[in-house]
């Protein structure tokens, strides 16, 4: 019992962080950016080839070099998603939605099989893998290598709160979530802050990636496929928009398929996240902390 | 106006040939280049190579309505296709019915599907269809995997081929023309349907949805009735590429054969009939002839979609209405060629 809370929020907490970039570039341009868990996959993709140019001199450090990468992937996929919405989302700014999505599908595909292109089809085996020896806690097995990822995120994710909440960027990112237009007469440079949201964003997948690659061990160009629909499903479970919610959404949707996974078996984990997905915006749709999301004129 | 196979060449003329020809015309010569297609070549290969184009335009048409008339984009739309390829492949392997047969039982099940997925996500704002379709795409492909009764991951095999009263059409030869007059009914039908009166309220809801709704639409039931219809047309293509394969595994169905789809209608031009068409023979042909270029073909259709969506939204060959959706609020449109030819 407690080892599947435990699972859940490990995981959670991996999707709380991609969940956060999908939440705030909704929340400020209603964009969903398909693209944003391909830019998980550029994070782990970029660590591993930090990790690998650095060599043994890196994989002996362990810890303290994977938080190197870390901030070298966030930096490298920050940049990516700056670039990103400057060529692809920026051009199509007032086209119909219809076109802007069909422009983010585009972006998906054109980085999944860029990477494809650059790091072969086969999966890359991680050159520093967390094991660590487990411990046990209330029943439950942890490793301190897990704690520590954790604790990353959720120090990652208490600074984004803090950016936010306590700075002007964030009051204009606030402000321009609110009204746009009306945030431009009162001399906010939107296109800057919107550059400045797709950064964060793509900074905090970025270090998602590192961190599952660390973890996990493996990566392939697809990895972010899954990860991008269950961040969107995260944050509409916590109410899309809203960066508290999607904190919330992606640990309750890492307990939800921990608990899934252990009743009706690991193969159904992804038809139960998504099942809960549809029911969600069946019952609830905008999420547990979500205002309105219906056609606003 | 089925299989215009052979027009892939001129589709940049766009515009002006239509006029000439009308769309009657281009429909007569879109099914005499199919007709005539295997005189030029039928070996094994090239028939189902073109029959597999065949199933794709049906795929496209049936896509188009949803994302060409009705402006929803549907990301999950193999999902449709695989349930129409597995009821009709299981009720004809294990009960042994003729392929004829599962046909009101894959429309039913494919309306089923619609209203299950459609129904909750419809009265939401228009781009969550998108990802909840894309998990559907998921949710689909997972438990034909997993589950039993379609044959888990090596699917479903010996499946038999079109048979209709008492007509063998599973030879190469029979099926590719069985195809060919499904196909034609079919796009023909979409085309149609596109003009009715339920048509113009899917354009309507697609250019300006509350303007829709305040002249009396019901947006909700007009934008659940184009998804559902998108489902049967999938669904029955689904028939199609069972008894064209006679085996259908899940790998079949996966993100990337919705994203094809896609990828066909939005080059071909949303909502353009010949375009769509143009761009699915395209989109299915394309692979075959650049064999050594694989690599590199699923990257540049990503590009090629952000290209599209930036320069020419339209499409390749544009129906009057996309032009306008597109021209709102656009530069770009002036410097096109064809704008300017029309």
């Amino acid at each position: 019992m407690s080892q599947l809370i435990w699972n859940g929020l490990f995981v959670g907490s991996f999707y709380a962080l991609v969940a956060l970039g999908y939440s705030m570039v909704y929340g400020i341009i209603k964009l969903l950016n398909f693209a944003h868990g391909d830019i998980y996959m550029l994070g782990a993709f970029t660590g591993f080839a930090v990790l690998t140019l650095g060599g043994g001199l890196v994989s002996s450090l362990g810890f303290l070099a994977l938080l190197v990468v870390l901030v070298v992937a966030m930096l490298a996929t920050g940049v990516f998603g700056l670039v990103l919405e400057q060529v692809a989302y920026r051009p199509l700014r007032n086209a119909p939605r219809l076109s802007v999505l069909i422009t983010a599908v585009g972006a998906s595909f054109a980085i999944e099989y860029g990477m494809r292109l650059v790091a072969g089809p086969n999966p890359q085996v991680y050159p520093v893998r967390l094991g660590g020896q487990a411990v046990e806690v209330l029943g439950a097995r942890l490793t301190l290598q897990q704690v520590g990822l954790v604790v990353i995120a959720v120090v990652l994710m208490a600074g984004l709160q803090w950016l936010v909440m306590g700075t002007s960027t964030g009051r204009a990112m606030r402000a321009i979530s609110m009204d746009p237009k009306a945030s431009l007469y009162m001399g906010i440079n939107v296109n800057k802050v919107i550059s400045r949201t797709f950064f964060l964003g793509s900074a905090l997948a970025g270090a998602a990636g590192v961190m599952a690659g660390a973890y996990y061990g493996k990566i392939d160009f697809l990895m972010g496929f899954i990860i991008g629909l269950k961040a969107f499903t995260a944050a509409v479970i916590g109410g899309i928009g809203n960066i508290k919610g999607a904190m919330l959404g992606g640990l309750a949707l890492g307990m939800l398929e921990s608990f899934g996974t252990a009743w009706l078996g690991g193969q159904w984990r992804d038809v139960f996240a998504f099942g809960f997905l549809i029911l969600f915006l069946t019952v609830r749709p905008t999420g547990i902390l979500g205002e309105r999301v219906t056609e606003r004129v | 106006m089925a299989a215009l196979r052979a027009t892939a060449d001129d589709a940049p003329q766009g515009g002006r040939p239509r006029r000439r020809l009308g769309n009657r015309g281009l429909a007569l010569l879109g099914i005499l280049v199919a007709v005539l297609a295997p005189f030029v070549d039928a070996s094994d290969y090239a028939l189902s190579v073109m029959t597999s184009a065949l199933v794709f335009v049906m795929l496209a048409a049936g896509l188009n309505i949803v994302v060409g008339y009705c402006g929803l984009l549907d990301l999950g739309y193999a999902a449709f296709f695989a349930i129409g390829a597995y009821t009709s492949g299981i009720l004809a392997t294990r009960l042994h019915w003729p392929l004829l047969a599962t046909v009101p039982v894959v429309i039913a099940a494919a309306v089923l599907a619609g209203i299950v997925i459609g129904g909750p996500t419809l009265r939401l704002r228009s781009d969550y269809l998108a990802i909840v379709t894309l998990g559907f795409g998921e949710i689909i492909r997972i438990t034909a995997t997993n589950l039993s009764i379609t044959g888990g991951p090596s699917g479903i095999y010996g499946i038999p081929g079109l048979d209709v009263f008492g007509i063998d059409l599973s030879g190469p030869v029979g099926f590719y023309y069985a195809c060919v007059v499904i196909v034609a009914l079919a796009v023909l039908a979409a085309a149609r349907l596109g003009r009715s009166r339920i048509g113009r309220a899917w354009r309507f809801v697609r250019e300006d949805e509350d303007a829709a709704e305040a002249m009396g639409i019901h947006t909700y039931k007009v934008k659940l009735a184009a998804y559902i219809a998108g489902a049967i047309w999938g669904g029955l293509a689904g028939i199609l590429f069972g008894a064209q394969l006679t085996a259908i595994s899940p790998q079949s169905f996966t993100f990337l054969q919705s994203a094809l789809i896609l990828m066909a209608v939005v080059l071909g031009g949303m909502g353009s009939t010949p375009g769509i068409v143009v761009g699915a023979v395209f989109v299915s042909v394309l692979p075959e002839l650049l064999r050594g270029a694989a690599d590199y073909r699923f990257f540049l259709f990503g590009v090629l979609l952000i290209v599209v969506m930036i320069f020419r939204p339209q499409g390749v060959w544009p129906s009057r209405a996309a032009e306008r959706l597109s021209g709102r609020g656009r530069a770009g449109t002036s410097e096109d060629p064809e704008g300017a030819v029309q």
